[in-house]
């Protein structure tokens, strides 16, 4: 069934973003539609990271422009960002490791709390209501992501695989728009990694939710995204459907190599 | 077989998020509200109540409120002294310019005072993170342990310097001054820091303590997930310097009766981080253990030697309380930084598997 | 517009006004900057090899008078008990880094810092215990230290000989110290070591031995520290108070530069001095107390790294 992709959510126009000497992006374009699965991919430190960091309004470009919902920005902020739809995981899982599962997932709720200092401070009343209907939301995707059993565990405990599940729980209760994940299925197994495949494109199947995401295996990528565009030493090499990318002859050359374009 | 949880089923979120939902655990909360409040004021003798359990009870009020700032929020502050004095001071300058308002409303009420000043200090925090803040914090001891000691109008121009405490009334029962009786202090104290406290596991378990904690464990991301880091830090500093600036008040108006700037110096912010350290940072209740620990800790080393009939004078006294001190900081941080409330949990957690062994 | 006046015109009035007196002022703030210099690189030796604040220096100091005092108060001479001092002060640093540092590697600096804090009160306990709590007084005759005046103009401007000797010395110490830090083997292995412990190990860089270096040094310095400051003022525990001197200055220097405890030292030190004798007065006095923290304060705003430290890059 093929699904609908709808309007550009998110362009990146001619970003460049640069740490001292070290040119981390150049000329980067690129836009993403309403309920694609984007990827970005590309050999280490080709500045991946460095852009969802600038879409999340982590890093500030010196040039280019972001177009989000239509409104155009030099540069994001980060509470912006979070509150307009956009929701990230992160290569080196960043949760919050004094809190457990349950507590981590609702902080992903706060964006969406509204009650202030005096009604937390009575708690019993409105405080309480808001906190109970978080709750069943958050649960909701306790279900979704089957981490029931760990709910109450400090996540500092859980293995590499359930962090980063919570981590997308967490990232999943701040209802967005776009989800950015860098490298969500690093250091799995197959069994794993299929898991994580599964939950991803149920949430952009069931919420529409648009996901880019970062990846490197290039399985995953070919078999679930809608486009893909690569990076290379800060610049973009190439953008296209994931067929157009694997007959490439420059990103062959770059990162692919001869045997993953011929899967 | 006693403390077992089996058979206590959670059917909604509301039961399930409760303060206490082990019923043994509520049951034991009970029991000692009820001993704090009936029993001990018509048992306790004076000694009791004046030399431990009143310190005790307003040492714990201010560990819980630099627990909140250094605990939850992970903002170290080295300045609670300070902020205890603008809680003291102020106090003491509202009592003299409203002498017929109710005592009680204005130790409550002088705890913004020092809830502002807090937030002044705070606001660094926006640029400057961890130690470096801590620095900015005992910008603000010194600086206050200067101005009560130097500009005379906080101790109304007399003579010595210090600031006495007036009698005031609540309801026609003395509870401040010369003429309170040890229990009616230690009834107000115990009033105002249950009530606090209260306020404060609420305040922790919604979510201004997730957010709190959100900061404290990695701020980058909490930023990235909507949390606004600057109103986030603001709100510790003045929730935690409204509590330490009320435990300033109630340390000079119901405990002490007159006091000089000194008693707010740098050793009593020292000792109120120790608390929070011992007791276990991020913990309410690690708050009145450790300042349990610390009231009764020089009492200890007073009497067990007299005990064991050991002679011992006051001098050496003072030197061991600061080797004890400092020798169970470094090794509380070493084998246990979560502190005494750590301790308690996993004393609780054999309870559960009593009589077996795990 | 009288207060603009007198807090803004008026001070610098006085300055010219009298000139040899302000002279004076300099000098006086130049002596306690260059010892507040000497301490803040305690500070930062070990920062630099550690990776760690430890409030415990200030005390260290302290020790290494009292040692050097009481030892000679027990018919040790001079040159016997300076020694012995250091190698007390060797150990000193030894067990606090193997009981105290070494197990806390891992955890946040916070943590690290609080256990120095507590390592503090227990010296101090300790300390009292052994040495009693009275001030005693330094033995500058039998380290040959002079202790005569010298003036000038008229004897308008006097100079303490011991400070003058203090300053040359606590200088040449500095100059030295930043010498051995850039130039020699062992000095860049140091900062190898600060930098990246696994990497300097796999580089083959002893760590033991770069730690008998540090903690050598570091007892060498708080004895030298201790002397100066024990010169001037008496020897007691209130001097563990140096420690919080030592803060402002390594927020302007930057905790991991050597200059910048020269500069910000010298800095806090004629600030103070001036802002005391010529704003003082106008708020009532004393400011020395906190004058420091809020010029430090003002520096976290506006460049939180200090004038020489390394700028951080948040990564996630």
């Amino acid at each position: 069934m093929e699904k609908k992709i709808g309007e550009v959510l998110l362009n990146v126009d001619h970003i460049s973003l640069a740490f001292g000497g070290v040119k981390a992006l150049t000329d980067i374009c690129f836009s993403i539609r309403e309920k694609e699965v984007f990827a970005i991919i590309g050999p280490n430190g080709a500045g991946k990271t460095s852009m969802l960091n600038v879409i999340n309004g982590f890093y500030h470009p010196q040039e280019g422009e972001i177009t989000y919902k239509g409104v155009h920005r030099k540069q994001m902020k980060s509470h912006d960002a979070a509150v307009q739809g956009i929701a990230r995981t992160f290569q080196n899982v960043a949760l919050f490791k004094g809190m457990s599962t349950l507590d981590n997932i609702m902080t992903g709720r706060i964006i969406h709390m509204k009650r202030n200092l005096f009604w937390q401070a009575c708690y019993l009343g409105p405080a309480r209501k808001e906190e109970m209907q978080n709750r069943e939301y958050v649960e909701d995707i306790i279900d979704f992501l089957e981490i029931q059993a760990i709910r109450r565990t400090p996540v500092g405990r859980l293995p590499y695989g359930l962090q980063k599940r919570v981590e997308l729980g967490r990232a999943l209760a701040m209802e967005p728009d776009l989800l950015l994940l860098d490298e969500p299925m690093a250091g799995m197994n197959i069994e794993e990694k299929q898991d994580m495949c599964r939950f991803v494109l149920d949430v952009n199947d069931q919420y529409g939710t648009t996901i880019a995401l970062i990846e490197h295996d290039m399985g995953v990528v070919m078999d679930i995204s809608d486009k893909v565009v690569v990076l290379d030493y800060g610049k973009k090499l190439a953008e296209g459907t994931p067929d157009e990318i694997r007959g490439n002859q420059t990103v062959i050359d770059a990162y692919l190599g001869v045997t993953s374009a011929n899967k | 077989m006693f403390y077992r949880e089996a058979g206590q089923f959670k059917t909604t979120y509301i039961r399930d998020q409760e303060l206490f939902p082990v019923k043994q655990d509520r049951w034991g909360i009970f029991v000692i509200i009820g001993f704090s409040f009936i029993i001990v004021p018509l048992i306790a003798n004076d000694y009791w109540l004046q030399a431990i359990l009143i310190p005790f009870l307003i040492y714990s009020l201010s560990a819980l409120g630099l627990n909140l700032l250094t605990g939850y929020a992970g903002q170290l502050s080295l300045g609670t002294g300070g902020f205890m004095a603008v809680g003291a001071y102020a106090c003491y300058k509202l009592v003299t310019i409203f002498p017929e308002t109710n005592v009680i409303i204005l130790i409550l009420i002088s705890g913004f005072f020092s809830a502002g000043i807090g937030i002044i200090f705070g606001i660094p925090s926006l640029r400057i993170k961890g130690f470096y803040l801590a620095v900015a914090t005992l910008a603000a001891q010194f600086f206050f342990e200067w101005l009560f000691g130097r500009v005379k109008w906080f101790y109304n121009y007399n003579d010595s310097g210090a600031i006495e405490v007036p009698v005031r009334n609540f309801f026609d029962i003395a509870v401040t001054g010369p003429t309170a009786t040890t229990q009616a202090r230690y009834m107000v104290v115990l009033c105002i820091v249950t009530f606090l406290a209260l306020v404060a596991v609420n305040i922790v378990r919604g979510k201004i303590g997730r957010a709190w904690m959100a900061i404290r464990d990695m701020d980058i991301a909490a930023e990235l997930i909507g949390i606004r880091p600057l109103n986030t830090k603001l709100i510790a500093f003045a929730v935690s310097s409204y509590y330490t600036g009320v435990a300033g008040a109630l340390f000079v108006f119901t405990y002490l009766g007159s006091a000089e700037i000194e008693v707010f110096d740098i050793n009593m912010s020292f000792e109120i981080l120790f608390m929070v350290i011992i007791g276990g940072l991020g913990s309410i209740s690690g708050a009145f253990l450790g300042a349990a620990f610390i009231v009764l800790i020089p009492i200890l080393i007073t009497n067990l030697p007299r005990i064991l009939g050991i002679p011992i004078n006051a001098a050496t006294v003072e030197h061991f309380n600061f080797m004890i001190l400092g020798a169970l900081i470094v090794l509380f941080l070493i084998f246990e930084p979560h502190g005494l409330a750590k301790i308690w949990s996993i004393v609780r957690e054999k309870l559960r598997a009593w009589p077996f062994p795990y | 517009m009288e207060i603009l006046t007198t807090i803004f015109i008026q001070p610098f009035f006085d300055m010219a006004g009298d000139p040899i007196l302000f002279l004076q002022v300099i000098w006086e703030g130049f002596v306690t900057g260059i010892l507040y210099s000497l301490i803040a690189f305690g500070f930062v030796l070990i920062f630099k090899a550690s990776g760690v604040f430890n409030f415990a220096q200030g005390i260290m100091v302290v020790f290494a008078a009292l040692t050097l005092v009481g030892l000679h108060e027990n018919g040790i001479p001079a040159y016997i008990a300076l020694p012995i001092t250091i190698l007390v002060m060797y150990v000193l640093a030894f067990s606090v880094e193997r009981l105290v540092l070494r197990p806390l590697v891992n955890q946040p600096d916070i943590i690290l810092f609080m256990a120095t804090i507590g390592l503090t009160f227990f010296l101090i306990g300790f300390g009292e215990f052994i040495f009693g709590g009275e001030p005693k007084i330094m033995i500058t005759e039998e380290l040959l230290l002079p202790y005569d005046s010298i003036t000038f103009f008229d004897d308008m401007l006097i100079l303490q000989e011991i400070d003058i000797a203090a300053s040359i010395i606590a200088a040449l110490a500095l100059i030295f110290l930043a010498l051995f830090l850039g130039k020699t083997k062992i000095g860049v292995a140091l900062r190898a070591v600060a930098d990246d412990h696994q990497a300097a190990l796999s580089v083959g860089i002893s760590l033991n031995t770069i730690w008998v270096v540090v903690w050598f040094i570091s007892g060498i310095i708080a004895l030298i520290t201790g002397i100066m400051w024990g010169a001037k003022s008496d020897v007691s525990f209130a001097l563990s108070i140096i420690a919080f001197k030592a803060l402002p200055v390594l927020i302007l220097g930057g905790f991991t530069s050597v200059r910048g405890a020269i500069v910000g030292g010298l800095i806090i030190g004629i600030g103070e001095k001036i802002g005391e004798f010529y704003w003082g007065d106008l708020v009532g006095g004393s400011i020395e107390g906190w004058l420091a923290y809020m010029i430090a304060l003002v520096f976290l705003f506006f460049r939180p790294q200090g004038l020489f430290g390394e700028k951080i890059i948040e990564r996630v």
